[in-house]
């Protein structure tokens, strides 16, 4: 008698006519996951997304560390918007001690979290850019990327892994110049986006290969539950900074930026219209910014959280980021859960590209703002 | 690595007010009105049988229990307007033998629930040596519900060992295919040198 594999461990039915292909893991357009692709001449029959490649088990090891432990190596599975990772968890943590945040240091979290978000939509917009052809988009918001990076570098001292917010207000004060020097290199970062309207989103390569593939509905996007670009591109108006404003969002002069027609081309446009805002609010931030004070309430050493727990969520490059901590009245926490827009946005690839043609596998797959790092965890 | 590292790290430029820590609040807090009307209406309509965990600003729990969680879960869909889940975690408890599965579901159509986070908790039994793909630490998916969390119970059922019955494609996600040992998020799946 055969006794029945378990579920997922059966043999599929071979047929002639339907290939497999593996896209990944090595990264040849698939970032670090594998699609499992089969196809039918040139049209994709079924994807299966097999993420995993990079797990590292974050969760984990934040049960084994104290809150203060946890900032460096929480901000790990997305070090090019480490910011915003940060962001949720310390909300969590504040909330759970009874912190209370410094005006200045809301101001200063809110020019940090932004300034990320425009180095992380740069990275990936060179990555769509490049897989799309266009090297020009390779060059040029990775060169522009630097102005961001400078002004962090000078906020927080480190490049890319600031590990920059703290429960309780931000790291260290910013330099003493900052507000000019700030307000210059955006100025003309502002600038320089606005060529990027001319040279990759007006060009009529890259509207032919991207308008009208990978299609998403309105009523779609809200029932696979996605979030971000993704869900914004569909025509729904949702962001978490303007929703559930954290901080100082709801005195800063911004507006949530929305697309109706739901495919790739729309996808790729909404981070580029974000980093516009990005710009508007870290002015009006400059502006609304008290000259002096403290940026941090200092922690007792070992703090413990009651007997509770916490899901807070704020917008990040890639949609809602929520920390979910839970305390048992220990100094580690007892389960810290990051529910990612990564994670969240993964479940529309089988059905984005079911019906496409391969060759247009990139162009939906980099528009769905995935990064695989961050997905796993 | 000791906690004193980074809580001590004192910068000349640095101005620090004095700790203002966790101060016990004895004063009553009063429950938000809109939070307490939702959760009110799932109590009114099971009873015993689905009661209030919390109520925050912005944040409802509501524990289910096994036997009745597609119930509540499609009241909540269909007359409380949530309508996508944005995470699914598992959470063990070994002292109790449990494990606790938490969905966090929001809404995207009902703009006066933009804000608002329903935290759905069950309770299920946790048998001591789980037996991948046959568990007992069972419950039924609520995939034809709230059809985004496909990927998350996908997700809890390798990290927690929770079979999710009814779910159309229980297979791991994350973790390699020939995973041998425990689940890796149960308490007693331990790091090295930890």
């Amino acid at each position: 008698m055969i006794t029945p594999l378990p579920p997922g461990m059966q043999l599929e039915k071979v047929d002639d006519r339907i290939m497999t292909l593996n896209v990944g893991p090595q990264h040849p357009g698939s970032g670090h996951m594998r699609l499992i692709i089969k196809v039918d001449g040139d049209y994709i029959v079924s994807c299966d997304p097999d993420p995993g490649y990079v797990h590292r088990g974050e969760e984990k090891m934040a049960e084994y560390r104290n809150y203060i432990q946890n900032i460096p190596h929480l901000e790990r599975p997305i070090i090019h918007d480490s910011c915003n990772i940060l962001y949720p968890y310390c909300l969590a943590v504040e909330d759970l001690l009874g912190l209370e945040v410094p005006e200045r240091a809301k101001y200063i979290r809110v020019i940090a979290s932004e300034l990320n978000r425009c180095v992380y939509t740069l990275y990936w917009l060179a990555i769509y850019g490049i897989f799309l052809g266009h090297s020009t988009m390779f060059m040029w918001p990775m060169g522009d990327r630097e102005f961001c990076i400078d002004l962090l570098e000078a906020m927080s001292g480190a490049r890319v892994t600031h590990a920059y917010f703290v429960p309780g207000g931000v790291r260290n004060d910013v330099p003493a110049n900052f507000e000019e020097r700030c307000l210059r290199q955006i100025d003309y970062f502002e600038k320089r986006l606005k060529q990027y309207e001319d040279i990759f989103y007006q060009n009529p390569v890259l509207k032919q290969r991207t308008e009208g593939t990978g299609i998403l509905s309105r009523m779609d996007a809200i029932r696979l539950g996605t979030t971000g670009s993704v869900l914004r591109s569909a025509g729904v108006d949702f962001d978490v900074r303007k929703k559930e404003p954290y901080d100082v969002y709801d005195n800063l002069d911004f507006q949530t930026q929305v697309l109706k027609e739901g495919d790739s081309y729309a996808r790729s446009r909404v981070p580029y219209l974000d980093m516009l805002e990005s710009c508007r609010i870290i002015k009006d931030a400059l502006k609304k910014m008290p000259k002096s004070g403290s940026v941090r309430t200092k922690l007792k050493p070992n703090p413990k959280g009651g007997n509770e727990e916490v899901y807070r969520r704020v917008e990040s490059g890639r949609g809602s980021l929520g920390m979910y901590v839970v305390s048992d009245g220990k100094p580690e926490p007892y389960r810290v859960k990051i529910s990612v827009g990564s994670f969240r946005n993964l479940i529309c690839m089988p059905y984005l590209l079911k019906g496409e043609k391969l060759g247009n596998m990139p162009a939906v797959y980099w528009s769905l703002n995935y990064w695989p790092v961050e997905a796993d965890r | 690595m000791s906690s004193e590292t980074t809580t001590d790290e004192k910068s000349s430029e640095t101005v620090e007010t004095k700790p203002e820590v966790a101060k016990k609040e004895t004063t009553l807090v009063v429950e938000p009105k809109f939070e307490k009307s939702l959760a009110e209406k799932v109590v009114a309509k099971f009873g015993a049988k689905a009661t209030i965990g919390f109520i925050k600003p912005n944040r409802i729990r509501i524990n289910a229990k096994k036997e009745n969680i597609l119930d509540v879960a499609t009241f909540i869909r269909d007359e409380l307007n949530f309508d996508h889940a944005e995470s699914v975690t598992g959470v063990d408890y070994p002292k109790s033998k449990e494990i606790e599965v938490v969905y966090h579901l929001g809404s995207y159509t009902e703009p006066q629930l933009a804000k608002q986070v329903l935290t759905l908790a069950i309770r299920v039994p946790r048998e001591d040596i789980p037996n991948p793909g046959h568990d007992s630490t069972r419950m039924p998916s609520l995939r034809d519900i709230f059809y985004s969390v496909e990927f998350h119970e996908r997700e809890c059922f390798e990290m927690l060992g929770v079979y999710f019955e009814g779910h159309p494609d229980n297979r791991r996600l994350l973790l390699p295919e020939d995973w041998a040992d425990i689940p890796p998020f149960r308490k007693d799946f331990s790091i090295k040198g930890r």
